[in-house]
């Protein structure tokens, strides 16, 4: 029962699918997209640091944690964005957004 | 060596459990909370390979800033959530095909991966460098000086975030009576104060 690299990417490969997963599913509802971004975010951080420290290289962890600097500054400017569109227009319907007709 | 085995399986599979319930849950407030456990199982697959500070800023960063910003919008926006649901089942069969196709691949470019023996070698430089400091004093001491330039980046990356997150929600509203201080400031007593002499009797 020896935990390698494999193992950890595994699971991170898991978690990374079930964000993709959650975008998908979840296409109305602007918040459960954000949360899976975030959760995207996460196994990508969980990739870098196990790679660091099966590797024996520190570098991977100070790139964490520059992610993690990114995903928090991602949340808190997208949750401002749905904060001001909902007291715009009622409502965080994802196909209500097409006022720019992109 | 047994232990850590338990445990790596035990987190891993709360973790997985967790981000099933964050896409899957009826309430979004469940989804956040599951977000939270998820973020926490992380941060024990973290301390299990070694990266405590890596695993402390999970904590601090995801759970006590990003996932309660989360709750608060969430229950702050009044959306009938019901509606949002539905229809989310005919998205099923195309992400389902998406996630297995996205698997399939991480799971082959995984399967076949070996690392040469000399990226091992260019790959440990920084850190046997330190020997036996501990993973914190090591991260220190490589963002300091090595990466210094990249932490202010991430400063400012996060100032702006905060700038910007204040000035798209910030609003004037109409009809607030509020203290303005400059108008108070600029009064003057000769403005507002007239002194009338009044004949006795007669009145103003």
């Amino acid at each position: 029962m020896d935990i390698g690299l494999g193992h950890y990417l595994t699971v991170s490969a898991i978690i990374f699918t079930l964000g993709v997963l959650g975008i998908f599913l979840n296409r109305k509802n602007v918040i459960i997209i954000l949360m899976s971004i975030e959760m995207m975010l996460l196994a990508v951080n969980l990739n870098l640091v196990s790679f660091s420290v099966f590797l024996n290289d520190l570098v991977g962890q100070v790139f964490s944690m520059i992610i993690l600097t990114v995903a928090a500054a991602e949340a808190a400017i997208g949750l401002a964005i749905l904060v001001v569109y909902f007291r715009n227009r009622g409502s965080i319907r994802v196909e209500d957004i097409n006022l720019m007709r992109g | 060596m047994i232990i850590q085995g338990i445990a790596f399986y035990v987190f891993a599979a709360l973790l997985v459990a967790s981000g099933v319930m964050v896409i899957s849950a009826r309430n979004p407030v469940h989804s956040v909370l599951y977000l939270v456990l998820a973020f926490f199982q992380a941060a024990g697959l973290c301390v299990l390979l070694g990266a405590e500070f890596i695993a402390m800023i999970l904590v601090i960063v995801y759970v006590g800033a990003v996932a309660v910003l989360f709750l608060f919008v969430v229950m702050m926006l009044d959306i009938n959530f019901r509606e949002l649901q539905a229809g989310a089942m005919q998205y099923l069969p195309l992400g389902g095909l998406i996630g297995v196709i996205l698997l399939a691949e991480l799971a082959a470019v995984l399967g076949g991966w070996i690392i040469t023996p000399a990226a091992q070698k260019i790959a440990s430089a920084p850190a046997a460098a330190m020997g036996s400091a501990t993973n914190t004093e090591q991260l220190g001491q490589l963002i300091y000086t090595h990466y210094v330039y990249l932490f202010q980046a991430s400063g400012i990356v996060l100032l702006i975030a905060m700038i910007g997150a204040i000035v798209l929600t910030l609003r004037s509203r109409e009809g607030v009576r509020k203290q303005n201080v400059g108008a108070q400031l600029a009064r003057r007593r000769e403005d507002v104060v007239a002194i009338r002499k009044v004949p006795t009797g007669e009145g103003v």
